[in-house]
């Protein structure tokens, strides 16, 4: 599903610094993968790279078999559109959009029409617990309920990958082990590889395979 | 002091593109105001000194009608008691032959003028010139203007003829770069066949002598009256006074766009501050120092605005009447070559009006700025709170009922004061309710099948008071426009339509369509009658009476025939009663302006003076008359002839023969007198006369460009204001798999539905305010009426380029949304 080998990134400026160095990592479709590390590692970056948002300066990077590092500009934010979900640590619900027109948004983009987009979004919030709340808007929900609308949005035009960065740093210990059980489920549901950035050992338990990243590249953690 | 100062300038310097679209937009508000003052100052100022100069030494003018009054008026003010000099002259506007060019001539009594009008009399020169018949003495101005010098010749024309006169010195006569001549009273009399006519005497008083008084001693025939010589100028500028006030609102209203502007930007600025502006209060800043610092920013964008307005305005006034004259295309002020003077005053009244409008922009967001709680205002995604203060209805609602209520308030000294009034405040009241106005539009909106269409108007309905922020600028720009629009097509096309009514002749003759010194004799009459193809003929004589001192002087047209079926061939307002052709007293047919300015109404037996005495006559009715603002009277022209004995005439209507060649005929007449007569077909005079009319109001069409461009620059920079603060947004959909392109469309819509939205309630309040301009502004300032004409191609064109150009201007001003920065911004939270 995903495949790294020796990726390298630098950051220019006046003090220009290696963040990734011979990164290389595959996962296999459906498998759920957490990276741990030290903040200014690269976690970020590696997501980023992942993604197609940044390039690397050397190594391959391929996406459920294609190779981001010689797509275009809009052929990455097609390839984003219709395999990758994201989940951020903040968030980003659209403030304007109630909670189903929220999650409904990667349908939209896809062209997706309108019962099944309907059955899907429904089918999602009911995963994520939150069918009760569809017409709510952003502010009237609490933390976990908007990092669960963000899971459903992530999750609703099953992406081949799921890129978390952080997604429970916002949130009271008791919610973040809701929301990681309820990503792990929905992955597992939905079938869709994941990586889970994240500082807590305890959110990095939940994954299938956890990662250390360090300034030599990624290894296992036992 | 370094940090408040620091407090002061960094938002400021934070959006200098934002900073700098409003101080521009104060400036040109300021620009405006102050240019169309100190043209008109200028102009009014240049033609008093111009007058009393040619006054010298005299306190008491005797004036009359152009045409002038009999000179046995004269012995009797040199004897009246307290009167020590009276110096009697003739003052013609004569045509150059052969050109659209004029000359003042003034004939003077030398021995008289020598007296009191020193300036009149010839510089350098044999002064037995200034008694001979065929000589003149010309101003520096006319020399320039005529291409000629001292000793060289000039002819000018007189009835069909032209006269030949050597230039045999200057005067300096003719201040403020007027072209003026000056020759002896005699020979003007007889060179201009105004046999013992005065067109004026100035009166030198003895010491002590009381002017007022003296005057009003004074036994003078009708339409002859005695004036201060500082009242000279004054008439021009009550003249002008209506449409200088307009233009001056018109400049309000670029001044005003540009208040909204600046609210518009520090509204934004504020609410995107929110929560700094919450750290100052937590770290111990007032309420009333929060307040002061946002005052205090729009306080500078008002001085330097109004500093660089002021430049600018000078700059502007010199330009304009460079290029088009002290009038400004209009025709008040024909002769005169100003310069710019520049008076302070008004620059500093025009200054402190832009500073007060910038501040009176900031007042609500510095309120809003300091009644924010900082507990609430610290949390993120506090921002839509920001603009809640601005949904209450009750200072809109309010606005607009009072200013229906001025509507039908009467003229304040002849000015519409309340007209405006009503506009200004129906302008407040619906830009006070503009964020439930928005809402109530945006609800009702069908959301489109395309995304980033539905999630533009998802995002304009969330935050309908943020969307009315932005929008008020354009609102008030395009209400506007789209008001001068109306009104201008309006009047436009009741000027065309009246132009067809009362052009019913085949051919037009004008003998002095430059300048008063041409006329047709009974001789050109009747050859013109003569003419061969010529059918019938009615000739008209025009001049201009002074009902009463004081007020503007009337014209008096003694048209043939116009007993015969008046109702039919005049285009009437309201119901006429005409009397019959033997009835005593007779009819006369008073133009809008003359009813409403003399205060006549039909039926009523009024005084004109003719002649040298009252002649009586009964209002029959009221006619339409867009040519002369000071108003008409139209008589009989035999009942005329009867009352004077002048049996000359000025214009003629042709009608030919039913075979008879429009070109033959026309070049018959031409033929009479090749450089003196000017013929025109009905159509040739419409094109003439809207091109007049086109000319007048290219200034409107200037201004109301500029208040657009002013709108636009707002909502561009509100736009940008936005997509700033809205970058992770924009970053997130980036994520999402929103192409640059789809971000660049939700841009584009957002724009495009703002600008359909701004233009709705623009386009409704601009057509309520044209109602107005025609039934309040206009009747009250010009006694004109008109038929309403909606221009609705025009404005269809207009607005589909405002939304094309609000759609650019939201990508322009989103470039960052595209930006790399974007999706930087997200990246911040990884």
């Amino acid at each position: 599903m995903l495949h790294l080998s020796n990726v390298r990134k630098c950051f220019a400026g006046p003090a220009s610094r290696e963040v990734l160095s011979n990164v290389s990592l595959d996962v296999a479709p459906g498998e759920y993968v957490a990276i741990v590390g030290e903040s200014g590692v690269g976690k970020s970056t590696l997501l980023n790279v992942i993604a197609g948002l940044d390039r690397p300066d050397a190594g391959e990077v391929m996406v459920d078999g294609q190779p981001v590092t010689e797509l275009d500009d809009d052929a990455l934010t097609l390839l984003r559109r219709h395999k990758i979900g994201f989940v951020f640590q903040a968030f980003h619900v659209l403030p304007y959009l109630d909670v189903a027109r929220n999650v409904e948004l990667p349908l939209a983009l896809l062209g997706v029409a309108g019962a099944e987009r309907d059955a899907r979004v429904a089918r999602l919030l009911e995963a994520v617990r939150l069918a009760n709340r569809a017409r709510s808007l952003p502010r009237e929900l609490s933390g976990g309920e908007l990092q669960r609308v963000a899971i459903a949005r992530a999750l609703v035009h099953l992406p081949r990958l799921v890129l978390a960065d952080e997604p429970t740093g916002n949130l009271d210990p008791q919610t973040a082990a809701e929301v990681l059980a309820l990503l792990r489920d929905t992955l597992r549901d939905n079938g869709a590889a994941g990586i889970l950035v994240t500082h807590s050992r305890e959110a990095a338990r939940t994954a299938d395979r956890v990662l250390r990243l360090t300034h030599a590249g990624l290894s296992a953690v036992p | 002091m370094i940090a408040r100062l620091d407090l002061l300038l960094a938002p400021l310097r934070q959006h200098p593109a934002r900073s700098t679209v409003s101080i521009v937009a104060i400036a040109v508000g300021v620009a405006l105001g102050l240019a169309i003052q100190l043209i008109n100052a200028t102009a009014v100022s240049e033609f008093s000194s111009a007058a009393r100069a040619l006054a010298g030494r005299a306190d008491l003018i005797v004036r009359g009608p152009r045409s002038g009054f009999d000179e046995s008026v004269y012995p009797g003010l040199a004897r009246t008691p307290g009167v020590v000099t009276a110096s009697p002259a003739l003052e013609v506007d004569a045509r150059v032959a052969g050109t659209r060019q004029t000359l003042r001539v003034i004939g003077i009594d030398v021995f008289r003028a020598a007296r009191i009008q020193p300036a009149l009399l010839g510089l350098d020169a044999d002064l037995l010139d200034m008694l001979r018949t065929d000589t003149i003495f010309l101003s520096p101005a006319a020399l320039a203007s005529l291409g000629v010098s001292v000793g060289q010749t000039i002819e000018l024309q007189a009835g069909l003829t032209g006269r030949v006169l050597r230039v045999a010195g200057t005067t300096a006569a003719g201040e403020g770069g007027a072209a003026v001549g000056v020759m002896d009273i005699g020979a003007a009399q007889a060179l201009f066949h105004r046999p013992g006519r005065l067109t004026r005497v100035d009166l030198a008083l003895r010491a002590g002598t009381d002017p007022a008084a003296l005057a009003a001693r004074l036994a003078l025939p009708a339409g002859v009256v005695a004036t201060r010589v500082e009242a000279e100028g004054h008439d021009l500028a009550r003249m002008t006074r209506a449409y200088r006030v307009n233009l001056d609102v018109l400049a309000l209203v670029a001044l005003f766009t540009g208040s909204l502007l600046v609210f518009s930007t520090q509204a934004l600025s504020v609410a995107r501050r929110r929560a700094e502006i919450a750290l100052l209060r937590v770290v111990g800043f007032t309420r009333r120092q929060v307040a002061g610092l946002v005052l205090a920013q729009g306080a500078l964008i008002g001085v330097v605005g109004a500093v660089l307005g002021t430049a600018g305005g000078v700059a502007l006034a010199a330009g304009v009447l460079h290029v088009m004259g002290s009038d400004l295309g209009a025709g008040y002020f024909s002769g005169l070559q100003p310069r710019v003077v520049v008076g302070w005053e008004a620059a500093v009244v025009f200054g402190v009006l832009g500073v007060i409008a910038a501040v009176c922009g900031s007042l609500a967001p510095a309120i809003e700025a300091a009644s924010a709680a900082p507990t609430t205002a610290l949390r993120s995604g506090d921002d839509a709170r920001a603009f809640r203060g601005l949904q209450t209805p009750v200072p809109g609602v309010v606005a607009i009922v009072a200013g229906a209520g001025c509507v039908f308030l009467p003229p304040v000294a002849g000015l519409p004061i309340f007209g405006y009034a009503a506009i200004a405040l129906l302008l407040l009241g619906t830009i006070a309710l503009l964020p439930r106005i928005v809402a109530v539009l945006l609800a009702a909106a069908r959301p489109p099948r395309a995304v980033a269409g539905r999630l533009a108007l998802e995002r304009l309905r969330a935050s309908p008071a943020q969307a009315a922020v932005s929008l008020s600028a354009i609102v008030a720009a395009v209400s506007l426009a789209v008001a001068m629009a109306v009104m201008v097509s309006s009047f436009r096309h009741s000027l065309d339509d009246w132009l067809q009514g009362i052009l019913p002749a085949d051919l037009y003759l004008r003998a002095n369509d430059v300048g008063d010194s041409g006329f047709l004799s009974v001789t050109d009459q009747r050859r013109i009658t003569e003419t061969a193809g010529v059918r019938q003929v009615e000739f008209l004589r025009r001049l201009e009476v002074i009902i009463e001192p004081g007020r503007p002087r009337v014209a008096v047209l003694a048209r043939d025939r116009v007993d015969e079926d008046p109702e039919h061939r005049l285009p009437l307002i309201g119901p006429a009663k005409p009397g019959t052709r033997d009835d005593a007293p007779g009819d006369a047919w008073i133009s809008e302006a003359a009813a409403a300015i003399q205060g006549w109404r039909v039926g009523q037996r009024i005084d004109v003076p003719l002649g040298g005495r009252r002649c009586a006559f009964r209002v029959a009715g009221v006619w339409r008359d867009y040519a002369r603002q000071s108003g008409a009277i139209l008589i009989d022209r035999s009942r005329y002839v009867a009352f004077t004995g002048d049996r000359t005439a000025d214009d003629a209507g042709i009608w030919l023969r039913d075979r008879a060649a429009l070109s033959s005929v026309r070049a018959a007449i031409e033929r009479l007198a090749p450089d003196a007569i000017e013929t025109l077909t009905p159509e040739e005079v419409r094109t003439r006369s809207l091109a007049v009319f086109d000319r007048t109001f290219a200034v409107t069409y200037a201004l109301e460009i500029v208040a657009v461009l002013i709108g636009l620059l707002g909502l561009s920079s509100a736009m940008g204001a936005e997509v700033v603060a809205r970058r992770r947004e924009f970053g997130m959909l980036r994520h999402l798999g929103v192409t640059r392109r789809e971000i660049a469309t939700i841009l584009a819509a957002e724009g495009a539905i703002a600008a359909v939205t701004g233009l709705t309630v623009g386009a409704v309040l601009g057509y309520v305010i044209s109602l107005i301009l025609i039934h309040v502004v206009n009747r009250q300032s010009f006694h004109w009426g008109m038929t309403l004409h909606v221009p609705w191609a025009g404005i269809a064109a207009f607005f589909c380029a405002m939304i094309v150009a609000a759609s650019a201007t939201a990508i322009i001003g989103g470039r960052q949304a595209m930006s790399g920065s974007a999706v930087r911004a997200v990246r911040d939270d990884w």
